[in-house]
């Protein structure tokens, strides 16, 4: 009896031993954390990706971007991903020297909820950070309507929402706000979760959205893919170079156009308020990050190969689901960035 | 044979011994739950120790929250779970009670049935549904009608104070009622079960109406049952997470106005834990997390130690 349990365990054991070996000459599984925002790029990336190389496995788990730093500092991924870029502090904990590689990026949109006025009311940097910080209280006041003649705005007070957890649209968000507004800077900061001066507390993009929907005169801000799948009014802001400028793929891609004089060969830059005539102010890069030195060959390769692919075949993707592709001088250089990978 | 196992106790025939294996087995189940629990008493009183450190005694009695600066104290959440807590029960002790009483003295056996089965139905609800429902139906129903007639008549209380956003404390504590009416409804229902039906007819023989023979035969007989019933609904509202932060606000304040935003405990660690900005800001959170932790642990314990009074009164089996 015990001999035959015995014997049929050993069986199991062997069998499930040869077909793991079996896969791993078939296929490599490289396995990756971070960011919710480029998720659904990101799998629709990888099953598109499967078609071109069919031994390339990816798995990725969207835990948030603190977590996908965590894991890969803790190197339990083979990369991860980020809404935000590391601090120097952040990159010296790392074994190993981490690139930051942008993938697409995102905006994020003010959206309101008014009766009777409909989408592009225009709302300059300060009257913003205004509205948050609980300096601006009512709709119809006079730093609003001037921006907005023609418009009737109501004598009610505005509710603000803005996202209760911690996500990297809050930390583009407030970097904005910070990067406007002095006073900003000095009472709340930027971060994944900040102090809010006042308002309600929203979990998700669909609970702040939910939240101005359902109250009148509130005011709150979700990301571009959300805004606009989910036919949310929004407001046109003003950029650094003093038009208004309504959020869309092509204004979000310009930020990155307008900072790319400026960019740093690590991309650890923030794309809020750049120059250009038609750039929407509230951008950010989402990041993969990888070691420069890979571990694995194998794995290493197939992941260069990739990152390749992203940059073209994958860029070309972004659109459909709403993210902005890298405009293709910085694109060109990302490339030159994953050509220093070593595996 | 009861006294069959003893004489075996410690002697291997043959090597194998099956009650020897079967009661090291169940041993070793019965303390993994115990090491479990230790084991995570450690980790988080260990993991919460730089926030115990820094902020010592002023993490509950301060009410500043800013990852930013980190700067944490827990009293709004404290504070918010408490008060969310307690008035949910407040509404929905009366009402569990009362459906109970309904279930096992006034209704017909047959109905009284169904209404119990359909009572323990909520129960089988998921929190996020109740949740969803809250913010897509009571939150606008609570904002459109009952927040501006509180506001009409009751605003000169402090309690009813400010603009209807729905949202609310008021919010949370309708969402928490409806979710511990069926566990204190159906513990209310089998200590009331559990009177011995010679005290019923007493009181009936003695003239009692049926209102009388409840008040006076079966309550009273009940009372730490009951009691021990609305205790553990107070421990399912206060490590209820995703149902309130979907309707509470989620802002860390301290106001006497039921209408406006507040946070619990759990929702601020749902919700922040995953983007956490810095090691002290994670050590926060669990210190929140044990705070919680040794909150349940006290109304659980209080739960048991009334359910044991009650057992051993009527002899029955609650």
């Amino acid at each position: 009896m015990f001999n035959n349990i015995r014997k049929s365990i050993i069986a199991l054991a062997l069998l499930a031993v040869s077909t793991v070996a079996g896969q791993a000459s078939a296929e490599t599984l490289i396995n990756g954390a971070g960011a919710t925002f480029p998720y659904p790029l990101y799998s629709k990336w990888f099953s598109e990706y499967a078609k071109v190389d069919p031994t390339a496995k990816f798995n990725y788990q969207s835990i948030g971007s603190g977590g996908g730093i965590k894991q890969i500092t803790a190197q339990t991924v083979d990369f991860g991903a980020s809404d935000k870029f590391l601090t120097d502090e952040e990159l010296k904990a790392a074994p190993g020297k981490l690139l930051h590689i942008p993938t697409v990026m995102g905006a994020v949109v003010v959206t309101y909820n008014i009766p009777g006025i409909g989408k592009g009311l225009k709302i300059s940097q300060e009257d913003l950070a205004d509205i948050f910080l609980g300096k601006i209280t009512k709709w119809n006041d006079p730093k609003i309507t001037n921006d907005n003649p023609g418009v009737k705005l109501p004598d009610q007070p505005i509710i603000v929402v803005h996202r209760s957890d911690g996500s990297g649209t809050t930390s583009i968000f407030t970097d904005y706000l910070t990067s406007v507004n002095k006073e900003w800077k000095e009472k709340v900061g930027k971060g994944a979760s900040v102090k809010w001066p006042i308002g309600l507390g929203g979990k998700g993009n669909e609970g702040v959205a939910g939240q101005v929907k359902n109250i009148n005169y509130a005011i709150g801000y979700v990301e571009l893919a959300y805004a606009v799948e989910n036919k949310l009014t929004y407001a046109y802001l003003k950029n650094r170079d003093g038009n208004f400028v309504e959020p869309s793929i092509k204004t979000t891609s310009a930020a990155a156009a307008g900072a790319a004089k400026h960019m740093p060969s690590d991309f650890r830059v923030s794309l809020v308020n750049q120059p250009g005539k038609d750039t929407y102010p509230i951008v950010g890069f989402t990041w993969l990050l990888v070691y420069e030195q890979q571990k694995d060959p194998v794995k290493g390769k197939k992941l260069v190969e990739f990152l390749n692919w992203s940059m073209n075949k994958g860029q070309k993707m972004a659109s459909a689901l709403l993210y902005a592709p890298l405009p293709e001088n910085v694109e060109k250089m990302v490339e030159k960035t994953i050509k220093t990978i070593k595996y | 044979m009861p006294q069959d196992t003893q004489p075996h106790k410690w002697k291997i025939e043959n090597g194998l011994n099956g009650d020897f294996i079967f009661k090291g087995v169940t041993i070793l189940f019965a303390f993994s739950i115990l090491a479990i629990l230790l084991l995570m008493l450690y980790e988080m009183s260990h993991e919460s120790l730089p926030a115990i450190r820094k902020f010592g005694w002023s993490f509950v009695s301060g009410s500043e929250w800013d990852a930013v600066q980190s700067e944490f104290a827990a009293l709004p959440y404290l504070y918010g779970s408490v008060v969310s807590s307690i008035l949910a029960l407040a509404l929905a002790t009366p009402l569990s009670v009362g459906t109970a009483i309904f279930i096992t003295e006034i209704a017909p056996k047959k109905f009284g049935g169904l209404v119990a089965a359909l009572v323990e139905l909520l129960a089988a609800i998921p929190s996020v549904i109740y949740g969803l429902w809250g913010i897509l139906v009571m939150a606008p129903w609570l904002q459109k009608t009952v927040q501006p007639f509180l506001i009409e008549h009751l605003g000169f209380l402090p309690f009813f104070q400010g603009a209807p956003y729905g949202v609310s404390m008021l919010a949370a504590v309708f969402i928490l009622m409806i979710m511990i009416v069926p566990i204190i409804t159906s513990i209310t229902k089998e200590v009331l079960l559990a009177v011995p039906q010679s005290q019923k007819e007493a009181a009936i023989a003695l003239g009692a109406t049926r209102w009388e023979m409840i008040r006076t035969a079966m309550l009273p007989y009940g009372r730490s049952g009951i009691l021990g019933a609305v205790i553990l609904g107070l421990g399912r509202a206060i490590g209820e997470t995703m149902a309130v932060t979907m309707v509470i606000g989620n802002n860390p304040q301290i106001s006497l106005s039921l209408l406006s935003p507040a946070y619990t405990m759990p929702s601020v660690i749902a919700n922040e834990f995953a983007e956490t900005t810095s090691k002290l800001h994670a050590s926060a959170l669990m210190e929140i997390g044990l705070i919680l932790l040794a909150v349940t642990l006290v109304i659980n314990v209080l739960a048991r130690l009334l359910l044991w009074g009650v057992t051993r009164q009527s002899g029955g089996n609650v």
